[in-house]
């Protein structure tokens, strides 16, 4: 190889390198900031590394699982109430006034952003349904247990929403 | 070691090995393309969660997975083209730009689509979704990049520079599910393990996704052989060429 390509090979790769190496501390430093939301233990925790928990009144996302049996509706209104909880054990209650999304259901991944109140309750302005990386036919699912019942809406409700 | 190599960096070499490949380039997507998407989209069996709007999937991820793999393969020609000063290396890099913005701006599409009825938005700044949408400014800078100079020697050099800078990004992108919280959900095709996927969804979707590496393969051609003979207008051969197709 000749020297000047030697030269300009020396100076790309070191490019990438460094490129490479700059983004890296700016992630590592960032870290945290980028995850798109906090799970419960951490609301009620602090975050695993910086130790830092949303104050009351603050505008955050929370992301976890719907608690089985937790979700309770105002035969009146759109008001839901359900309780979001992790794998660490965590459990926070949400609060929302709205329609849910369609994949919303009891033990189903959900990313819901609103307020933090001060009885530690979210007030959630807007519910996103997650949905994981899994994908089967019914038949399968129901084999395996893992069928995903819709909600169910009491009699009640239905004469409401009428 | 790679004297092989060296007759193809002469234009007219790789102007008629372009030209005999493009055919079977083009022959392999349309089946790819046409088997996995008419198998994806009708037969498969739909999903247990999201019925059948998960059917998306079958032009989202190959979208997806080739918007990242067009950029890879502009890099390896921008550091080739960089480093060897190989001006067909250049103009190849100059060829896939456009194709892989084209690409990656289906993907984003395609994605916001699923996922409003799934997730109940459009759009989430998590960092999947804004990674994929810097690789999107990446490629629209890339292109203007080489646009906007007149000599287009100067014109490779700089955008090639952005390319290899902007390759930090395809890691990020890949991974940005597995470092941070988000929204979208983690990888379905695992190369180590077995797919979170049931087999008879999986086979369209893998078959899509080759269907659309060969379409990016042809239409690279195309814009490869086009740019071939933009740059070489005085060459006798691209003369002779155009009087030969030109009198047909």
């Amino acid at each position: 190889m000749n020297p000047r390509r030697k030269k300009r090979l020396t100076l790309a790769v070191a490019l990438i390198f460094g490129v490479a190496a700059a983004a890296s501390l700016l992630l590592y430093a960032l870290n945290s900031n980028l995850n798109l939301f906090y799970t419960p233990s951490e609301i009620i925790n602090g975050k695993h590394d910086t130790g830092i928990k949303p104050e009351v009144g603050q505008r955050i996302r929370i992301g976890g699982m719907v608690t089985e049996g937790s979700l309770s509706r105002d035969p009146e209104s759109l008001h839901v109430e359900f309780a979001v909880h992790d794998g660490a054990g965590g459990s926070v209650m949400v609060t929302y006034d709205d329609l849910l999304p369609d994949l919303f259901r009891e033990g189903q991944g959900i990313v819901a952003q609103g307020i933090l109140m001060a009885d530690g309750k979210l007030q959630a302005t807007e519910v996103l349904a997650k949905h994981d990386e899994n994908y089967m036919p019914p038949e399968v699912a129901e084999a395996m247990g893992k069928d995903h019942q819709k909600l169910d809406y009491g009699a009640q409700q239905k004469a409401g929403a009428k | 070691m790679w004297k092989w190599l060296h007759p193809y960096a002469d234009p007219q070499r790789a102007y008629r090995l372009s030209e005999r490949l493009q055919p079977w380039f083009t022959l392999l997507a349309l089946m790819f393309i046409c088997v996995g998407t008419v198998w994806g989209l009708a037969f498969a069996p739909s999903d247990y969660q999201q019925g059948d709007s998960y059917r998306i999937i079958f032009i989202h991820v190959p979208a997806a997975s080739m918007s990242m793999a067009a950029y890879m393969g502009m890099a390896t020609a921008a550091f080739v083209g960089l480093v060897w000063q190989i001006k067909l290396a250049d103009w190849a890099a100059a060829a896939i730009a456009p194709i892989g913005a084209v690409i990656t701006f289906i993907a984003l599409f395609t994605g916001a689509a699923w996922g409003k009825p799934m997730w109940g938005t459009w759009w989430v700044w998590d960092a999947r979704l804004t990674s994929e949408l810097i690789l999107l400014f990446l490629y629209l800078g890339v292109i203007s990049l080489y646009a906007s100079f007149e000599d287009k020697v100067v014109a490779a050099r700089a955008a090639g520079i952005l390319t290899l800078v902007g390759v930090i990004n395809i890691p990020i992108i890949k991974y940005s599910v597995e470092w941070w919280s988000s929204l979208h959900q983690p990888s379905t095709i695992r190369i180590t393990e077995e797919s979170t996927m049931a087999p008879e969804m999986l086979y369209p979707l893998l078959i899509n996704i080759l269907g659309f590496g060969f379409m990016i393969g042809a239409i690279t051609l195309v814009r490869f052989k086009a740019e071939i003979l933009a740059r070489n207008g005085m060459r006798p051969w691209v003369r002779e060429l155009a009087t030969a197709t030109g009198a047909k």
